[in-house]
């Protein structure tokens, strides 16, 4: 009986309270979605005639199937090569280089706290000069750099821990270097990518800043860019508003669902680590 | 941590018939091959726009035309503008909410829970926590919206327990707007925090605990002599993730209030993208970033030293 204090009773209490505050926004959300169109619905209050074709209708109105294939393109441009080059400077950093080398460390390090906004008027300028404005390569190739520090910081991260010897015995081996990386540390280092995965995943699918300076057209855009030109479009009419934002997040959500026990690793080392 | 040309020669016997010049050129080529592709995404995207940045803050420039040596014009702007020194103030009063009541009621539900959360209440907890961490700040921008809105759940409420007096259209209000958006982002955060401090105090040797109840501790006290220094670390973590969202926030108050009523809800990154995209004052606007940059640093500066060095 030494952790079930009487304390444990109030913390249940607590925290039911807390998932409570944490679900009503979104069953506000659906109670509103489902309210009739054109009506201006009461915060929480299950419709006597709840309208699920508001989905239907919000599905149209958003174009979600252009806007699923768009956040795919632009989760598949950036995550794989971020995830990849930054795989491969962590392990040189953790494994090749001499304390001489810590400055290349720190520059990376240094972009951890680094707001987007500190670089996004000159990324406007770069992408326009570089004839990329208003196409998704605008997002994919800011994305990757502006997430190196984190993910160079995570691999190394990793790569500190792994034991020395292994490196030595795929050297006898006369693996050459690329081979042993690829044979011998990346598949050791499939959690720590994993996790890696699933965060540049998150952040990439619900940016906003880049797509709102750098793409115009919804259609080109992540889910979170497309969410907000939705708002601007849709604003006054709430159940659709409440519709086509619960549209937009159940991919991410439902992913989350399935993969929960990876997410919440994932979230949590990131932030300890970040 | 040892590094391999260094170690090598030592460890292993036979690797010592080569020069050892040449196995650490060697590996010293690898490690650049290795790093070069990440340093230049980094470089390209991040560090060249900083200086950028940096530069674009010295002139007087509107994006189009010729642009003018300014000095430091735009920084003496930025710190005496008594509009961007409000905005500047308004973030951080916004880490106050951000920081203060997801770190303070972390903390309530830790120390009273003060267990690992097995089983199925645990899963639960953990899934439903951590459901605004996997959404779009945007998405959480608009569900707060509603919840705020005349006819939303926050009013009904207060109506329902006979506060009518006190309902209003919260993010329309030049008293309470950045305050609710303040809810906003502490609701976005306040599932991390507590599960991080949460798991944060099943990692304290319980013995400590009962030590202290045989020496007739009060809760306060194990509170303030264990629990709090046991979750220094966790604490730091939690302190320096919202203080960072805090200070760099932009999605919320771009769906919520776009900045209003008046500035009350400007943070500096919806006034540096105002600056720079709208009012075509490039300038200023990346004075300010820099700025911003600057501040989120020294705030979290101390953050990192104090909750790291004794561990």
């Amino acid at each position: 009986m030494k952790t079930a204090s009487p304390n444990s009773l109030i913390a249940r209490g607590l925290i039911i309270v807390l998932m409570i505050i944490t679900l009503l926004p979104f069953l506000s959300m659906l109670s509103a979605a489902l309210a009739p169109q054109g009506t201006y619905p009461n915060g929480l209050q299950w419709p006597s005639d709840p309208q699920w074709s508001n989905f239907v209708r919000a599905f149209e109105v958003a174009r979600m199937d252009q806007l699923l294939l768009s956040s795919t393109l632009i989760v598949m441009g950036v995550v794989p090569l971020s995830v990849l080059i930054a795989t491969m400077a962590g392990y040189g950093l953790a494994k090749l280089t001499s304390n001489k080398y810590k400055w290349l460390y720190l520059v990376f390090v240094f972009g951890l706290t680094l707001p987007f906004e500190a670089v996004i008027t000159p990324l406007y300028y770069e992408v326009r000069a570089l004839g990329l404005l208003n196409t998704r390569f605008a997002i994919i190739l800011p994305l990757i750099g502006l997430y190196m520090p984190f993910s160079v910081y995570w691999m190394r991260a990793h790569f500190l821990n792994v034991p020395h010897d292994l490196t030595e015995a795929a050297q006898l081996d006369g693996a050459t270097r690329w081979k042993e990386f690829w044979l011998v540390q990346v598949p050791l280092a499939r959690p720590a990518i994993m996790s890696l995965t699933i965060l540049l995943f998150l952040w990439t699918w619900n940016q906003f800043l880049l797509p709102v300076v750098l793409v115009q057209d919804p259609m080109q855009r992540t889910m979170a860019g497309a969410l907000g030109a939705f708002q601007g479009q849709w604003g006054t009419d709430i159940p659709l508003l409440c519709a086509g934002s619960l549209l937009i997040l159940a991919p991410t959500v439902a992913l989350f669902l399935v993969f929960q026990r990876q997410f919440v690793a994932a979230l949590m080392q990131g932030a300890v680590k970040g | 941590m040892t590094d391999i040309t260094t170690s090598l020669p030592d460890a292993q016997p036979e690797r010592v018939r080569l020069p050892p010049s040449r196995g650490s050129r060697k590996t010293r080529m690898a490690a650049w091959l290795f790093v070069a592709p990440a340093f230049i995404a980094y470089a390209a995207f991040v560090l060249a726009p900083l200086c950028m940045s940096i530069y674009y803050s010295l002139l007087r420039w509107d994006g189009i035309g010729e642009a003018q040596f300014y000095g430091l014009s735009n920084y003496v702007t930025v710190l005496t503008d008594s509009d961007l020194l409000q905005i500047i103030g308004n973030a951080f009063q916004l880490v106050l909410y951000f920081t203060l009541i997801p770190v303070l009621l972390g903390l309530a539900v830790a120390a009273a829970i003060r267990s690992h959360m097995a089983g199925r209440f645990g899963t639960i907890t953990r899934t439903v926590l951590f459901l605004p961490q996997v959404i779009p700040l945007v998405a959480a921008g608009i569900a707060w919206s509603w919840m705020f809105a005349s006819t939303g759940l926050v009013n009904q409420t207060l109506k329902a327990i006979g506060l009518s007096s006190w309902a209003r259209g919260w993010l329309g209000d030049f008293v309470w707007a950045l305050p609710a958006v303040g809810i906003i982002g502490a609701w976005v955060l306040l599932g991390l925090c507590t599960m991080l401090l949460v798991t944060g105090i099943t990692k304290i040797d319980p013995s400590l605990y009962e030590a202290a109840r045989l020496d007739g501790a009060r809760p306060w006290h194990e509170f303030r002599y264990i629990t709090l220094p046991g979750l220094r670390q966790e604490i730091g973590v939690c302190i320096t993730v919202t203080v960072i969202a805090a200070l760099a926030s932009f999605d919320i108050v771009y769906i919520s209030t776009q900045g209003g009523p008046g500035i009350t809800t400007t943070v500096p990154g919806l006034e540096i993208y105002r600056l720079a995209f709208a009012h075509r004052q490039v300038g200023l606007a990346s004075a300010l970033a820099i700025v911003l940059m600057v501040l989120v640093l020294i705030s979290i500066a101390p953050v990192q030293w104090f909750t790291r060095d004794k561990k």
